[in-house]
Order: structure tokens, then sequence, then C-alpha cells
């Protein structure tokens, strides 16, 4: 019965002296789903990026139906029919759909040098068919939404007569809906007779998804098998090396009665809608909403990135009308956008430049304006080490070489650098790794401890419940309801989430 | 995708804002001076744009992979002197042409080679050969100024009784630019590596060979726009070709190119956008505007309407934003007003 598809033989791989990945092996069957898993930094993208051409892989065989198969570039593995759908996608907005398919090898019309545009159409029509997505083949890129453009990375694939499609967590920016669609497409893809991988930190969805599941522990398999032999629990420990008894770190200290920041009748047309909340000095308020409820919206309102047409925002007994990020941060807020990798983070400086980005003022010369670099540097190493980032030299080293979970850490550093007294974290667990999470809860915690008030938006139920002191549910650009702490109840929450809004 | 009624039209505004800058300038200049608005004068805006045009179609293939060409100018001026000595030496017109847009074109193999190959980042390499294009002119012509024979002077004759010459050159540029850049896989690929390099580089594009065709058909369109100028000037002098930059780069951004790569095109954007720019040369002339103060004029209306487009972008990303919330109708029409005022500000 055994139809393998792939093998994994013992791979090895180094990068600068680091084995990263130690005789790996995995067989893996035609047409099954199979989960990855494992912390950021186990190897999960390594070998993935081995499979797919980015790499090549220092000793060990891998074999593709048999055949010894070492791919030298992405075009190549795309060749042999894998292909690899990364996190951030790999589409050109400004093309259209059909365009994108066949970026790298346009058929011809006749003999000329143009582009047969009628046959690319109906080609790119067959293959949006075929993951239901019903738009022109024309449309730009650009105009569709991050679950329509996931469905056309999936269809390019296999335009390219993909057999093997790797996704890396495919839905971390996609809503509840575009994710169900996804994993239907999935199972569609299966029941074709492809072979999927796929990686996930979200471990319900692999739970639910893969026929057998993989775990990589620092560069090893740690354990193999049968969706059967998984539960959530057995999947953290095997991942994390050892027990993690919670999630969730305690409490260490109480919301106290003192005004940080109050909302009043905030609106702005098509986005938020009467928005009014008091947040605490102490408390972690938690905002629950899914994708499109205009929670991140309302952040950005908040922080002074965008601006409103009615309301108030007062910030510690101050009102302010037209506010700035500047501004704001001059009141000593903060603000963790969703994503780090574009608003969050400058990659390609190093990690003590990021940190030293907000707080440069507190540590410049009182005339003159010049940076005290020594006092700075300091102030950066005990960041770096009170945080626990993980990172060589935080002064060479540069931000995108660091995983999701450390870079999220470099993220928080640099506002906690500047003592915060009202922080916003707006998805800050997103593409995390189960230990880091803990970490990133820790330091919230601290930070609450310390007498700031954090505004903690997210569309995880279970973490703000974990989390939060009190839980805001928005949900088409309003507030639908609250939860104190004693009212927490996942399905309750769910359900405000769901209530049809704005009457 | 749902946009709030109020901001239709003022949408339709932003993204035909060239064109509708255009219209306003000419209307503006037709209340000044009732020749302004007389086709023959149309014919003459036309034919000054046809050099600065070309040079603006081949800067539009540069800017759409992010990239910018500061050199133009020194590549008609290498051209305009091999053309202007070679008549001078005896050689033909079959002769000279060719070697001058040769030599042209090969200025832009040379900035290619540095761009693509020796990967010095193109504001550098272009602003260098910019200075030593220059100084090379004026090496070989020892900074005289050339007057070229009759036949090359050919600038005004009607090609057919249709247009003339370096209208229908111009013509033909735009179109062959157009085919190439939506037509052919080599044009869709130079948009798809302005979009994003990286992922260009994934797809298995060779971004080397790419970046490397943009600065040389560059060179060989400043090297074209030469051999046009001369034959509308009649010779070659120290100054020929400065500053045109400036010119063709306003040109592609007025026309809706971005700086950033991967977004713009030859048609209509880039030909509206030097239009627009010698229209509001001519319209200075005609209302008598002091010749030095001129050049400053056309800068600043130049400027500023580069920096209405830059505003226009971020507000119409702004606008076109989805909402998440479904209003029933704005207010009232007066506080709609007012929010779109703010939007401006």
């Amino acid at each position: 019965m055994d139809d393998l598809i792939l093998q994994f033989c013992g791979i090895n791989k180094s990068f600068f002296g680091v084995k990263v990945l130690k005789n790996v092996s995995i067989d893996i069957q035609r047409g099954h789903v199979v989960g990855l898993i494992g912390e950021n930094g186990a190897g999960k993208s390594t070998l993935m990026n081995i499979l797919g051409g980015v790499v090549p892989f220092d000793s060990g065989k891998l074999l593709l139906d048999g055949q010894e198969y070492a791919p030298r570039d992405p075009a190549e593995a795309a060749q042999f029919g894998v292909a690899f759908i990364h996190q951030e996608l790999n589409l050109f907005n400004n093309l259209s759909i059909a365009e994108n398919f066949f970026i790298s090898g346009f058929p011809k019309w006749r003999k000329t040098p143009l582009i047969d545009r009628k046959r690319i159409r109906l080609a790119a029509q067959e293959f949006l068919a075929q993951v239901d997505l019903n738009v022109s083949p024309d449309t730009t890129v650009e105009k569709l939404s991050p679950g329509e453009r996931q469905l056309v990375e999936v269809a390019k694939a296999l335009s390219q007569d993909a057999r093997i499609i790797i996704f890396d967590e495919p839905t971390t920016s996609l809503t509840t809906r575009e994710t169900e669609r996804l994993f239907d497409i999935i199972e569609r893809l299966k029941s074709a007779g492809k072979t999927i991988i796929y990686i996930s930190h979200i471990l319900r969805d692999v739970l639910r998804l893969a026929d057998e599941i993989v775990v990589l522990r620092d560069g090893e398999v740690v354990k193999t098998g049968p969706r059967r032999d998984f539960n959530i629990q057995t999947m953290i420990s095997s991942m994390v090396g050892r027990y993690l008894g919670t999630l969730y770190p305690e409490r260490a200290s109480q919301p106290t009665d003192e005004v940080a920041l109050e909302v009043r009748h905030l609106s702005k047309s098509g986005i938020v809608h009467d928005i009014a909340f008091s947040l605490y000095k102490g408390e972690i308020l938690g905002v629950f909403g899914l994708m499109g409820s205009g929670r991140s919206e309302l952040a950005q309102i908040l922080f002074g990135l965008d601006t409103y047409d009615t309301g108030e925002i007062v910030v510690q007994g101050c009102p302010r009308n037209h506010r700035t990020p500047r501004k704001s941060i001059q009141q000593n807020m903060a603000f963790v956008t969703e994503n780090r990798r574009e608003e969050g983070l400058l990659m390609t400086a190093t990690v003590a430049e990021n940190m030293g980005l907000v707080a440069l003022p507190r540590y410049a010369t009182s005339t003159g304006g010049v940076i005290r670099q020594s006092l700075l540097s300091e102030a950066i190493r005990n960041t770096v080490s009170s945080l626990r980032v993980k990172v060589n030299d935080a002064f060479q080293n540069q931000a995108k070489g660091l995983s999701g979970g450390n870079q999220q850490k470099v993220v928080l550093g640099k506002w906690l650098m500047n003592y915060p007294s009202i922080l916003i974290v707006d998805e800050p667990t997103r593409g995390v790794d189960v230990g880091a999470k803990y970490e990133i809860y820790s330091i919230i915690n601290d930070i609450a401890a310390k007498g700031a008030a954090v505004l903690f938006i997210s569309s995880e139920i279970e973490e703000l419940i974990g989390v939060c002191d009190r839980i805001l549910v928005m949900g088409f650009g309003e507030i639908l309801g609250q939860f104190s702490k004693s009212e927490f109840n996942r399905e309750r929450i769910l359900q405000t989430a769901f209530r049809e809004g704005g009457k | 995708m749902r946009i709030q009624t109020n901001h239709r039209w003022l949408l339709f505004v932003l993204r035909n804002i060239s064109l509708l800058l255009f219209v306003f300038i000419f209307v503006a200049f037709s209340l000044f001076n009732e020749r302004f608005a007389s086709l023959r004068n149309f014919e003459n805006i036309i034919l000054a744009s046809a050099d600065v045009g070309i040079v603006a179609i081949g800067m539009t293939f540069v800017l759409l992979t992010g990239g910018i060409d500061l050199s133009v100018g020194a590549t008609m001026y290498i051209t305009g002197a091999v053309v202007a000595l070679m008549l001078e030496d005896g050689w033909g017109l079959a002769a000279s042409i060719p070697c001058g847009i040769l030599a042209g074109t090969l200025w832009g193999c040379f900035n290619a080679l540095l761009i693509s190959r020796v990967r010095i980042i193109p504001f550098m390499v272009t602003l260098g050969t910019l200075t030593a294009g220059r100084g090379l002119g004026l090496l070989i012509t020892q900074s005289r100024h050339i007057s070229v024979p009759n036949e090359m002077r050919f600038g005004a004759v009607r090609l057919f009784d249709l247009a003339p010459i370096p209208v229908l050159v111009f013509a033909l540029m735009v179109l062959v630019a157009v085919v190439i850049l939506k037509y052919t896989p080599f044009g869709r690929q130079i948009y798809a590596m302005g979009n994003d390099g990286e992922a260009a580089k994934k797809a298995g594009l060779n971004t080397t060979r790419l970046t490397a065709a943009v600065y040389i058909i560059s060179g060989f369109c400043a090297a074209v726009a030469s051999i046009i100028s001369i034959s509308q000037v009649g010779s070659v002098s120290a100054s020929f070709g400065r500053g045109i930059e400036f010119q063709a780069i306003a040109a592609s951004v007025l026309g809706g190119t971005s700086l950033f790569g991967g977004v713009g095109n030859v048609f209509p954007g880039t030909v509206i956008g030097i239009l627009l720019i010698q229209m509001i040369q001519n319209g200075l002339i005609f209302m008598r505007v002091d010749l030095y103060l001129q050049e400053m004029v056309k800068a600043l209306v130049i400027l500023f309407a580069v920096f209405v487009d830059a505003q226009r972008m971020s507000l119409i990303k702004r606008l076109e934003r989805r909402n998440i919330r479904l209003e029933k109708r704005i207010a009232r029409p007066a506080e709609a007003k007012k929010l779109e005022w703010t939007a401006w500000q």
C-alpha cells in the first residue's frame, strides 16, 4: 500500500557552522496531507526551502518518485511539480492574475514575440475554476482580498502542474470564511491526488487537515505518525520538548481604577461607529474581533495614524483632537502593529537600530541633540537580555534574520525602552510559536504590573481569555459586547462577534 | 469595491488629474491669448514635444523597474557630437545617423553594465555618466558650436503630407513602446520586476538582463531624440540636451509612472505628461514671460504638478480603502464637503 511520492533520507544542513537539520528522514505518501509543526527555528522552513529549491542541502538524499532530486532553484523545483506557497505571497500585485500564472514563460502568439493573451486567459480561467474563484483572469491582483490572493497562488501552483504543494502558514491573513474556503480547496486537491505539506502554528487546523503529522524540534524529527496519535496537548509537548502545564502565565497584578485612556463616541464614516470604552492603568483590556471587524482600524485611529470624524479620545485626562503618532508617543503611548514585517520593523536594519528607534530622544544630549551612544547601547543590551531576544549580536545582526517570535520581542522592546503608559498591541502572537507566545504574554503581564494600560487586540479568543482582565467584542466597526473576567466564555464571545450589527 | 458615493467624483478627478490639468492649463492660456488655442499652435506643441517625449519613453522603461537614468542629456550630447562631427567631415546622413545612434546606445550599455553587473546604484551610476558624457562630448567637439548641413535639417519636412518627421518618429516610438510594454513577455516582466525584484528572481526571471535592457533602451531613445533635436535646431552646441532629464522624469511622473517602479505606462501616461510640460513652456512664451524667468516658472509648475500627483496617489489609496461599515448615507451634504476638504489638507 505504500506509495511514496517523497522521501527525505538523512538530510543534513548547516548555516555558518550551525546545524539546523540533523539527519532528517521523512516518508510522504502520495495524496496525503502532511502537517509539519515545530517551534520557530526548529528547521521547518529550512526543510521546505530545500524541497522548494530555495537552498541546497549538505548531505543526505532526497527522493521524488524514487528518483534522486536536488533542485538548484525554485524554477527547477517547479518543473518537478513542487510548488511552495510562502507566507508572504509571491504574486505581482500590479499584474493581472493570468499574467502572474505565466510570468516566467509566456506562450507566444503564432510566431510573433507577442504574448498569446487569449490562451493565457483561457488557461487561467480553468485553474481559477478549480479553486472556486469566480473572478476574471484579467483582474489585477491588487484588487483582490488576501484570501483571494491565496487562492490565486494555489491556482498558479496548479497551472504549473504541481504535484506537491507546500503551504507555509497560509491562514495568518485570512478571515474565518476564507480559511474555511481554503480548507475545502485543500481537501479537494487531496482527493485529486495532490500531496500537500501544511505548516502552521495553529495546531487545531493541522489536527483537522493532516493525515500524518511530523514534529520537528531543533532540526530533528521528534515525532511522526498518523493524526489519531496526536492531540493538541501531545503536539505541544513534543514541539516544546517538555510538558507545558499552562499556556498562559499567571497575572501578578490587579487593574487599578485610574483611567489611562478614555474613548467617547468615536466614529469614522465607513470604518468605526460610536466606540466608547475606558482603559484603566494596570489593566489588560482585550479586543476580540475577526478580520474586517474594525479592530485594527480602531487601533490606528487611537494611535493617531488615521483621522476620525466625531468623538473624543482622552489620554491621561488630556483630550486631544488632532492626533498624530508623534503626539501619541509624546504622551507615552506605544503601538505594536499587526504587521511586524512591513510596519513594525526595519528589516534590513540591525536589532539594535530597531530597538533604539523610539527612545532615541531620551538618549540625546539636551543641547545639540547628540546621541549618547554608550548609554543607548547599554539600554539596548539590557532590553535584549531582559526580553530574552535570541540574537548573536544585536549590534550586527539584521532584524530579518530573526525568527517571528524574536522579531516580535524586538518590536516590543523598541516601545518598552520608552516606558509606555499605554500600550496597544495588535495580534502580537501571530506567526509566533508556542514557547515564544508564552514569553510575549509574560512581557505584557510585566508591563501591566508596572502600571501601564494595555489594549490587547486579537482574533484568538483563547489567548484573550488567558491573558486579559476584560474583553470587548468588535464587529462591523462597533463594540458589540463587553465581558468581564467572570463572564469569559468562548461560545458567548463568538456569538456576540457574529451577531448582526449596526441597526 | 464599495466606495462612498460622495467620493466618486473626487476619485474621478484624482484618477484623471493629468488630463484635467491639461485641459485646465489649455483653457487658461487660451483666455490670455486667442492665438494660443489655434490648431497651428497645437501642432507646434506636439512638434516641440517630440525629442523630449522620445527621451521620456526610455525614461519610463527605466522608472518602471524602479531605477532612474540621469544621463540622458549627456547621451544626447554624445550622439549629437558624433553626428555633427561626421557630417562636418563630409560623411553623409546615411553613415552619420546610425553611428550617432550607436554611440548613444553604447553609452546606455555602459550604464547597463555598471548597474546590472557591477551593481552600483542607478542614481550614482547615471550621475557619473552624466558628468563623464558631457565631458566626452566637450572633448570631441572641443566645445565648439557646430552647425549641420541643410539635408540634416529635416525637422520641418512633412512625410506623406501627414505630419512633420519628428512627430511621426515620436508616434512610432510610442506605438512600439506600448506594444513592448503591454504585449510582450519582456514588457510584463519589467512590470513584475518593478513590483517586487526578489519575487521576480524567485519566479526565475533574469533580472540582470531585464535591468540591463531598460538602460540600453533609454540610451537608444536618447540617441534617437538627439537626432530629432538636431534636425529641428540645426546645430549642436555645448548645452545640447542639457537638463532634459528633469523634463523626461517629470513627464513620466506626471503621466502616472511611480518612481518606485511597477506602475505607469507610456500611453496615455507619459505622452500626456510631456504634452502638458510643453504646453506650459509654449504658453509662457505666448504670455511673454521673461526668458530667464521662464525656466524658473516652468520648474515650479512641474514641481507643483508632481507634488499634486504624489498627494493624489496617497489620497486615492485612502479613498479606495475597503469600508467596514456600509453607512446608509452621508449625514449632510455640507458635512460631506467639509470632510473632503479636510481630506485634502
